[in-house]
């Protein structure tokens, strides 16, 4: 046999968990026999067909899976251009994409006969997955959200409470997304024997970013099929927004090694990529190493993490999943951005035009597309991932849109 | 060749006794103060030296050595300033030995092979980073053994003898074993554990074994010296320090007395264990 070069963008990482130089596992002692009897205990998993099956059947009976493809007629017309599509993660139950994941963490813990499960979340949508499907399955569950982020989406927190999780507000750092995901990694250093640590992104230490990338590759493959369903045909361009990148991996992975069909990441653009307030770590960061893994972040000349801005608390980190990080390196995948701006402006669009309030965090996706589509022929289709509903958002819009006519 | 911590560890066995190693951030609450704070340690009793590195985002830490670092940072404190500080430190101080502790993405952005040049000029013996477990040896560890700096690595309770051997491989200088699985800062370990725990580290290697987490005062530190090659103590020097913070964050007149105070009172605990 020959060796070829690069003959597939689906292999990786490697047993070290890395993805050419990103990833990998930069973790404290405390937390590696962790990591490494999770890594033993997904492998298995993974091959036990029982534990396939038990997903399959949640997914479908309890987060109402598949997603429909959805054709956006309206916005198709306005713009003159690509067929545009939706996948409908947020017709999921919790609302978005977040629950494919952890069903399948969840059932993972139960497996390993874990008691307690713990989470980071940023807008809030990762924490009421994790809270649900705990629920469920009758286990203690503890979120830490940054105080910021508690503020900016109560609904979610009220939800989270709701189901029985205990919200942990955090006030480390900057009180966002970065500053949870600390705060969790100190508690599952402080409770390593019966801590299940739910992470809800492609990113930390390996192997969770190619293990929450399998869970979410179900968005990808329902593509494939319901596309070959409608159109006859694989989609030519597929687009979604990136904070960690979890939904945006799901949609991509599936058709990586299909070289005609175009892929866009959209990153938060925040007040703009030359402000310095932005989310944007492809754009505007450079490979360092935190939270596990190497790859793109924010940071200054010594190193040091700065501040991630976003409208969007979802997207308001300053990292990126280390695939990712890859596939940008590679040029598989192309990163745009959108500020918060054009999110507001996509996100009042899609809601007045196609009746779908979308979470702010796809609207940076939209924005995007509302510029690729014209551009496109009409017989281009083009799937953008609908990660999320919108409803936790509507008070941020409200707001947003206030200041902005004072101004 | 040997470096300042074989050398000091030798003569400390020489002698019958445990070291006391103190952590002190850099650049906390400012360069002058910890310089002035990390220069009296040795008089007061520190036998080896932990400076702190500052970073953003210190994941194994508990809230007094996370606000420690964000003084710092805040105070201007950076890679290039640690390196400074002991190179300043060096003038008058030719053998306690300094080790670094922090986290790889501020190492990680100077550039290794810099840092590790200019590290070893500037008077460093060792390093402890946190996030580079052997899995990842080869980012640093192996650079650093090369370099001819001490790598010195954790071991903690999770830390089982089937993984013991993997820990100490490549780990020179010492052990720092974490008594507890937790953060910094957390509650005392039993100390009947800890010695168990010291003892069967030691039946995997020769290199001498520093206990951390949990050492609050001489009484707890002389328990743990009693069964251990080293005794750390950090949260409990920098909780000193911050009640010496005045409102706007400024080093009161008596910062500097009250922390060595502790670590004078802790020495003497360390050095009455095996007397006992």
């Amino acid at each position: 046999m020959t060796v070829q070069p690069l003959n597939s963008f689906r292999t990786g990482p490697d047993e070290r968990g890395h993805f050419g130089i990103y990833g990998g596992r930069f973790v404290a002692e405390t937390l590696m026999p962790n990591i490494l009897e999770l890594e033993r205990a997904y492998t298995a998993a993974k091959a036990d067909p029982a534990y396939q099956k038990e997903m399959d059947y949640h997914l479908k009976h309890f987060v109402g899976r598949p997603s429909p493809l959805y054709f956006a007629e309206r916005l198709t017309q306005k713009f003159g251009g690509a067929k545009i599509y939706f996948k409908r993660e947020d017709l999921n139950h919790t609302g978005a994409h977040k629950v494919n994941n952890v069903t399948g963490q969840i059932m993972l813990a139960l497996r390993m006969g874990k008691k307690r499960i713990i989470a980071e979340t940023g807008a809030g949508m990762h924490g009421v997955a994790t809270a649900t499907l705990c629920a469920k399955f009758g286990l203690p569950c503890v979120v830490y959200m940054g105080a910021v982020d508690v503020e900016r989406q109560q609904p979610n927190v009220l939800r989270m409470k709701m189901l029985g999780a205990e919200v942990r507000p955090v006030t480390s750092g900057s009180h966002t997304l970065k500053d949870a995901m600390n705060e969790a990694l100190r508690d599952w250093v402080t409770n390593v024997s019966d801590t299940f640590y739910c992470i809800g992104t492609v990113a930390g230490p390996h192997p969770y970013p190619a293990m929450v990338r399998d869970f979410q590759c179900v968005i990808g493959n329902e593509t494939r099929e319901q596309m070959q369903e409608a159109e006859g045909r694989l989609p030519d361009s597929l687009i979604a927004c990136i904070g960690g990148g979890s939904n945006a991996m799901g949609l991509f992975h599936p058709f990586l090694d299909d070289r005609s069909v175009e892929i866009y990441g959209v990153e938060a653009a925040g007040h703009g990529v030359t402000t310095g307030l932005h989310a944007a770590s492809i754009a505007g960061g450079r490979p360092g190493v935190l939270h596990g893994n190497r790859t793109y972040l924010l940071m200054d000349a010594d190193g040091q993490i700065t501040e991630a801005h976003s409208i969007s608390a979802g997207l308001d980190y300053p990292g990126i999943g280390p695939e990712h990080a890859w596939l940008n390196d590679m040029g598989r995948v192309k990163f745009l951005s959108a500020t918060d701006d054009e999110a507001v402006a996509a996100f009042q669009l899609c809601s007045q035009l196609e009746g779908i309030i979308p979470a702010l965090e796809p609207a940076h996706a939209l924005a995007r597309v509302f510029d690729l589509a014209p551009k496109l022929p009409k017989d281009h289709l083009m799937v953008v991932n609908l990660s999320g509903r919108g409803d936790k958002d509507l008070d941020s819009v409200a707001q947003f849109l206030e200041s902005k006519k004072k101004k | 060749m040997t470096t300042r911590i074989e050398r000091r560890f030798a003569a400390l066995k020489a002698e019958g006794r445990a070291a006391l190693v103190t952590f002190t951030m850099s650049g906390d609450p400012d360069y002058a103060t910890s310089l002035a704070l990390a220069k009296a340690l040795p008089k007061a009793g520190a036998d080896l030296i932990e400076l702190g590195m500052p970073f953003t985002d210190p994941m194994a830490d508990g809230v007094a050595i996370q606000a420690a670092g964000l003084r710092a940072l805040k105070g201007g404190q950076t890679l290039i300033k640690t390196l400074a500080m002991v190179r300043e430190f060096r003038q008058d101080n030719d053998d306690t030995p300094i080790v670094l502790m922090g986290y790889y993405n501020p190492i990680y952005i100077y550039g290794v092979d810099k840092f590790l040049v200019d590290a070893k000029a500037a008077g460093v013996d060792g390093l402890i980073v946190v996030d580079l477990p052997p899995e990842e040896d080869v980012e640093l560890c192996l650079p650093a053994l090369k370099a001819g700096l001490n790598f010195i690595r954790l071991a903690t309770p999770t830390t089982d003898d089937r993984r013991l051997p993997a820990v100490l491989n490549n780990t020179s200088g010492f052990v720092y074993y974490v008594s507890i699985a937790g953060i910094t800062g957390s509650a005392a370990p039993d100390a009947g554990k800890v010695s168990a725990a010291v003892e069967r580290i030691k039946r995997h290697t020769e290199l001498p074994v520093a206990v951390g987490f949990g050492v609050r005062n001489a009484e707890s530190a002389r328990a743990i010296a009693a069964g251990a090659d080293g005794v750390v103590v950090g949260s409990a020097l920098i909780d000193v320090l911050r009640a010496n913070l005045d409102a706007e964050g400024r080093p009161g007149p008596n910062m500097v007395k009250a922390v060595t105070a502790l670590v004078a009172d802790i020495a003497e605990g360390v050095r009455s264990a095996r007397a006992l």
